[in-house]
């Protein structure tokens, strides 16, 4: 295929689109499945076939509409109606009046500008709710491949990299390291053989944006990657994704076999000299092999255990060649980027961390589901306008971002932008996007308990303080909310998360202890209050030194 | 080969290009104890008693991987890198079974030396001691879990130096155990030979022989010699017997 055969396919496209007269599309994200999204379709598609209308209207199943818990999710296209929990008789009420009629059925529908909408900015998920997630000609009549066809038409690699440098785009898995820069590294290390990496390991309980968008707009990541292999000189890519993502898996393994029946995968790229092909690899779904080493020993068919760096992957990667790992929200962000150009890009969120975030908001707010937001926004407008505040009844207590590897950040530091230094300063970290919302039900050394828990069991068990030390933090955690623990307990807790912290091996270990630590600076009378007084502690310090009196 | 100059704990030092921080450390008197490291086995990271500070970099670097840059200013005996590696220990106490006096290495253990070293004199957690398995099951040698510290010298020096990959990692975290082959007897495997490299590079009583008793057992410390594996039962033939001859 040639460039102008592609934008040949993209205007048939639009063309075939065009002549409908209703485009129905459904969430069919793992999220509204499993409330229900097949029932609604067959629902939808029987009422559609009975009114005799079925060919008049094209219903698609599309990626996730993002207000998951009101799902399942549809949405006429057209007038840009979105309806919520919609059941078998729904399904049929909105073909009967809606669709029949031009009667929108307003008691079933959720207003667009809702704040949890209009606050939002989509860059990432913005073919959600737009075109059908298995179909690579929908993803090319909304511009899906245009950044592809601008970098091998005209962009040299040193031009792609000096775009998304001047993007000035870091990295979505965690810690916002500036991706130009890690691919200038990858393309300045002389080698035979490079790689490109996506890492879909998402690992942290409750997270589901790299999941979404694999499933809802594949083709976006194998486009990042594909440039991304231009950029740096590799000519495979590998997408390392969990087992526990069938959906994910399976709409990855269409949309490679898709873009190479159109020559946009595979040697001599739209009749170009580029080659670059994607495998697919799974994994049992390790914590740990989110962890760049370890994921890339995984893929090599070894034990995921981290190893220390340097040497980084951009020097010494898969099979020692030099690698480019980044998370897909990472890769879903390049084709824009590339097509807008990068000062479009940093009109976006703020200087030092431009462009959106996606967030998995959950826990006890009104709206959770998946949200995208400009960077810079605050906490609270997230928190109160975006997931409309917590429940009737009960008040605000803290947010958790970063999930395992975070921290809670309590009502004073709500006006906080996000952004990753800022995140930093309070304690926790941008992560990948889990954002849970706690009320005042929520009891802190429990929150801490749990997240321990998950990296005690989640340990590789390579480096002592972190396969020992999170044993211990997690049992002192067990033994100060069941009241049982002593003001000496309480000093080792905190001296042995630090030793933790700063000994570690890889980040699992390094950032365990931080839901801890944060929640003794916040919260920390939830914990004295849960300690038991020590014999010494009668014999109070401070009295000791005052009788002394020249000792202070 | 180019050589590039950095200071630790305030002496000038010259490395060549590709050694390590413990390399030049060792090579120079300078002691950093270490645990997992082995020389002549690809160094790790695992144990962090090697850890040392650089200047301008807040995270810790263990010695046994990092390479020195020239310029770089390293320490490796400050009070914090102190108090860290005393605690390093004392969680490995806390680990598994170390009871001392009746053990095959009692006065040649690693560990044993380590908590010496550091002044290890109680310990603040709670003993964990699980329950792990002892494999009687080989001809000439036993493995014993509740004293294994998990450095993987077994497993490395089976896999790069004997070439068998006789032993491995099985679990997570605090379950980690070390298994032979696919998790079998060790008596059963097919890929041992029986060549004891791994018994005598396990720093502490986890690896023995059949018959060693309190005390009587010695590892190795240094360099692995064992070149030779064809030999009858307690004669290993080493780079020095060689010499010898
Ligand atoms: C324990 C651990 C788990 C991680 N899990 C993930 C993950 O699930 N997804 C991810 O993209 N990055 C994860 N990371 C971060 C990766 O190591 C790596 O930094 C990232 O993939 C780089 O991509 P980026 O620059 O695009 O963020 C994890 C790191 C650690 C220490
Ligand atoms: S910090 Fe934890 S997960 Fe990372 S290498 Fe050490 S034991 Fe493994
Ligand atoms: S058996 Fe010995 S050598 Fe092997 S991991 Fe355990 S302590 Fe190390
Ligand atoms: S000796 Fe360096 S980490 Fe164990």
């Amino acid at each position: 295929m040639t460039i102008e055969d592609l934008h040949e396919l993209a205007e048939k496209e639009r063309q075939r689109q065009a002549q409908y007269k209703y485009r129905i599309l459904y969430c069919s994200s793992a999220g509204c499945v499993s409330s229900g999204c097949e029932a609604a379709r067959t629902a939808l598609k029987q009422a559609l076939e009975e009114h005799g209308v079925a060919k008049q209207c094209e219903l698609v199943g599309t990626g996730c509409l993002g207000m998951c818990g009101e799902g399942p999710l549809v949405l006429v296209h057209n007038d840009q109606t979105l309806y919520q929990r919609v059941d078998a008789t729904i399904a049929r009420k909105i073909v009967e009046e809606h669709i029949l009629k031009g009667n929108i059925v307003r008691e079933h529908t959720i207003d667009l500008n809702d704040p949890f909408f209009a606050e939002q900015k989509k860059i990432v998920l913005e073919n959600m709710g737009k075109i059908n997630a298995e179909s690579i000609e929908e993803y090319i009549a909304a511009d899906g491949y245009s950044a592809l066809v601008k970098v091998l038409s005209g962009m040299t690699p040193e031009d792609v990299i000096s775009e998304i440098r001047r993007s000035n785009l870091r990295g979505r898995g965690g810690a916002g390291y500036p991706t130009g820069l890690k691919w200038d590294i990858v393309r300045k290390s002389p080698s035979d053989q490079k790689y490109v990496v996506c890492n879909a390991d998402e690992g942290d309980p409750g997270a589901f944006m790299d999941r979404s968008v694999l499933e809802g707009d594949p083709h976006r990541v194998l486009e990042g990657m594909a440039i991304a292999g231009y950029a740096v000189g590799a000519n495979q890519g590998y997408i390392y994704v969990r087992a526990e993502y069938p959906l994910a898996i399976e709409r990855l393994r269409l949309a490679i076999k898709q873009a190479e029946r159109l020559g946009i995968l595979g040697n001599r790229i739209l009749e170009s000299n580029f080659n670059f092909h994607i495998d697919i690899r799974i994994g049992a779904g390790a914590f740990v092999c989110g962890e760049e080493t370890a994921l890339i020993r995984s893929i090599m068919g070894r034990r995921g255990r981290p190893r220390p760096r340097p040497p980084f992957p951009s020097e010494k990667g898969l099979w020692d060649k030099p690698t480019v790992i980044n998370n897909v929200e990472t890769f879903a962000n390049v084709p824009p980027i590339i097509r807008n150009g990068a000062s479009w890009f940093t009109s976006i969120g703020t200087q030092k961390s431009p462009g959106t975030k996606v967030f998995a908001l959950a826990g006890k707010v009104k709206r959770t589901g998946l949200i995208e937001v400009p960077m810079g926004i605050s906490l609270r407008k997230v928190v109160f306008d975006i997931g409309g505040g917590t429940p009737d009844g009960s008040t605000f207590k803290a947010v958790q971002t970063g999930g395992p590897s975070g921290g809670c950040i309590p009502e004073q530091h709500l006006d906080l932008p996000v952004d990753y230094e800022s995140l930093q300063s309070v304690g926790s970290i941008m992560g990948s996007g889990g954002m849970i919302v706690m009320d005042n039900t929520s009891d802190m050394v429990d929150v801490a308990k749990f997240f321990m828990e998950f990296c005690m069991d989640e340990s590789c068990g390579k480096c002592i303080p972190c396969r020992v030390g999170t044993k211990h933090i997690y049992m002192m955690l067990d033994k100060i909310v069941k009241e049982e623990g002593t003001e000496e307990d309480f000093a080792l807790l905190q001296e042995l998360c630090v030793m933790v912290k700063e000994t570690s091996l890889c980040g699992l270990g390094q950032s365990a202890p931080n839901p801890v630590l944060s929640t003794i600076r916040f919260f920390r009378e939830e914990y004295t209050k849960k300690l038991q007084p020590t014999s010494c502690y009668e014999g109070n310090a401070s009295t000791i030194t005052e009788t002394n009196g020249e000792q202070k | 080969m180019g050589v590039v100059t950095f200071t630790m704990d305030d002496v000038q030092y010259s490395a060549n290009e590709g050694d390590t921080i413990l390399k030049v450390a060792r090579d120079n008197g300078v002691h950093i104890p270490t645990l997992c490291f082995l020389e002549g086995l690809s160094p790790v990271g695992a144990c962090r008693l090697c850890l040392v500070e650089i200047e301008g970099s807040p995270k810790l670097f263990p010695a046994c991987t990092t390479k020195p840059a020239e310029g770089m200013i390293v320490r490796t005996q400050t009070e914090r890198l102190k108090k860290y590696r005393k605690m390093i220990v004392e969680l490995l106490a806390s680990e598994g079974n170390h009871q001392c006096a009746v053990c095959v290495v009692n006065g040649h253990c690693e560990l044993q030396d380590l908590a010496y070293e550091v002044g290890l004199d109680h310990v603040r957690f709670p003993y964990l001691y699980p329950a792990k398995t002892l494999d009687a099951s080989h001809k000439e040698f036993v493995i014993d879990r509740n004293r294994c510290v998990l450095c993987t010298r077994c497993v490395r020096v089976c896999h790069e130096v004997e070439g068998a990959h006789v032993w491995d990692i099985a679990n997570r975290g605090i379950n980690c155990e070390i298994i032979a082959d696919m998790n079998t007897p060790w008596g059963e495997s097919d890929l041992c030979t029986s060549c004891g490299k791994c018994v005598r590079v396990c720093p502490v009583g986890a690896l023995l022989e059949k018959g060693a008793t309190v005390g009587e057992l010695k590892k190795e410390r240094g360099f692995v010699k064992v070149i030779v594996t064809a030999r009858s039962k307690h004669e290993w033939i080493t780079v020095e017997d060689h010499e010898e001859e």
